[in-house]
């Protein structure tokens, strides 16, 4: 039988974290731009567009992540379409963070006083204007501790990928521990290697809120 | 302030027929005003006349149902992005609340719609702003934050954030009723200055001696109507309707 250092663990699940890292930024990217296209069609009351993304937010909130990752695997294989592990997850890690993402930002927009509206709208500033110069960064203050704890959710929650196939951090150490029968060294590895993903995230954010707030 | 051959030749705002429900309570019921450059117009009446109502329909903040609204010669079109910016460029507005956003200094709130809508270079943005702060009295405020500025100061930075937008009238609505009582009356001397400048005015207010001394005409709301309208000594001193006499004496009282 073949020994297994600590080191060789350590390597082959930070190799496998890179795809951790993959399937949270596309995550993190897909999500925030399909969130950011929901909240302004609600915002600029697109027709249709609120019962819309009432809908969506529902379905994806209300169902679980790892359901999700089932039906964008194997649902979209009965309409013939045949998906890599790869597609399936970033394609269900994306539906379901932009509808926590448009969410929480909708709730951050509606936090901002609506006399700020008014009075830029009395400026003569358009829609465009309004959100970016005087509501955004109202909004975004308000946005930044609670978009940075749902991210943390989101890089825990590529963990799920595993059952489809997709390698990345947990699988990895599930086909680690059958390779070295040493399940509780192997996954201590992985639970440290989850929180150094984490905790930066979280610490950054709070450094985040301090500048936001400092600045005028 | 105007003479009434002013007041005649050119109408700065003009409302026929204005009507406006919020479901089935109608607030205005049929409104016909003419506004005449330099004007100065003083709108009194109880809390629910539709007096707000009215004064938020000239930027188009409140859409309505009937009727028509001009600004210098520019239609109110509901729906119509583009007559709505030419329009809001022409008249500003001061708030009860201030509105100043808190996340811009003194200068940037009075720059941020000239160098946007009218793309005033940063330059004469910032030239312009030290000037209309100077105006109310807050030159050395130009880099401090809203909430370092009492009320009044914020109302007189809202006042020279309008009129950065160069507005043909100025809409007031309750400018003063968020104040203590001792800000009030720097907030006052901004406005009848402004009225002294030649500013058209229109504008909702508690303060009746302030309508007496600065207004040329006094509108009266009651239940939706223009009740009754005139010159202020009529409106205080000569009133004609029960409802005028009733509001008035209820204030002294």
């Amino acid at each position: 039988m073949v020994d297994f250092s600590i080191w060789d663990i350590f390597r082959n699940l930070l190799l496998a974290a890179r795809w951790t890292i993959a399937l949270s930024l596309i995550a993190f990217v897909g999500g925030g731009l399909v969130g950011l296209a929901l909240l302004v069609a609600r915002i600029a009351r697109w027709p249709g567009a609120e019962p819309l993304a009432r809908g969506y937010v529902q379905l994806f909130q209300g169902t679980p992540l790892l359901m999700q990752l089932f039906l964008a695997y194997f649902g979209l294989g009965l309409f013939g379409i045949n998906v890599s592990p790869w597609v399936a997850a970033s394609l269900a890690l994306t539906l379901y963070s932009s509808a926590f993402l448009t969410e929480i930002w909708r709730g951050s927009v509606a936090s901002v006083a609506k006399g700020q509206w008014e009075a830029s709208a009395a400026l003569a500033l358009s829609l465009g204007e309004q959100l970016r110069h005087v509501i955004g960064p109202q909004a975004l203050r308000v946005a930044v501790p609670p978009t940075v704890g749902f991210l943390v959710q989101v890089v825990k929650g590529t963990a799920l990928a595993s059952v489809i196939g997709f390698i990345e951090l947990t699988k990895a150490g599930t086909m680690i521990t059958n390779a070295t029968f040493r399940p509780f060294t192997v996954y201590a590895c992985l639970a440290l290697m989850y929180f150094a993903l984490c905790y930066p995230i979280s610490a950054w954010s709070k450094s985040l809120e301090r500048k936001l707030h400092g600045q005028r | 302030m105007a003479s009434a051959e002013m007041s005649a030749s050119k109408s700065i705002v003009s409302i026929k027929g204005l009507k406006k429900r919020f479901g089935a309570n109608e607030v205005l019921k049929g409104i016909d005003l003419e506004v005449g450059a330099g004007e100065v117009i003083a709108i009194i009446g109880k809390s629910g006349s539709g007096k707000s109502t009215l004064l938020r329909c000239v930027n188009g903040l409140e859409v309505f149902d009937q009727g028509t609204l001009h600004v210098d010669g520019l239609p109110l079109v509901h729906g119509s992005k583009a007559a709505m910016r030419a329009l809001r460029q022409r008249v500003g507005m001061i708030f009860q609340s201030f509105n100043l956003f808190p996340h811009l200094s003194v200068g940037k709130n009075v720059m941020l719609a000239p160098s946007l809508v009218k793309k005033t270079a940063a330059a004469s943005g910032a030239e312009q702003a030290q000037r209309l702060l100077a105006r109310v009295g807050l030159a050395e405020k130009f880099d401090a934050s809203p909430d370092e500025l009492s009320g009044g100061q914020q109302q007189r930075v809202a006042i020279a954030r309008a009129l950065a937008m160069e507005p043909a009238v100025l809409l007031c609505d309750e400018i003063t009723s968020a104040l203590d009582p001792e800000l009030v009356g720097e907030v006052l001397r901004v406005v009848e200055s402004l009225a002294v400048d030649g500013m058209t005015l229109l504008m909702v207010t508690h303060e009746m001696s302030f309508a007496r001394k600065v207004s040329d005409r006094v509108v009266f709301m009651h239940a939706g109507r223009i009740h009754e309208i005139g010159p202020p000594q009529q409106i205080f001193g000569a009133p004609q309707t029960a409802e005028l006499r009733q509001f008035l004496s209820a204030l002294d009282g």
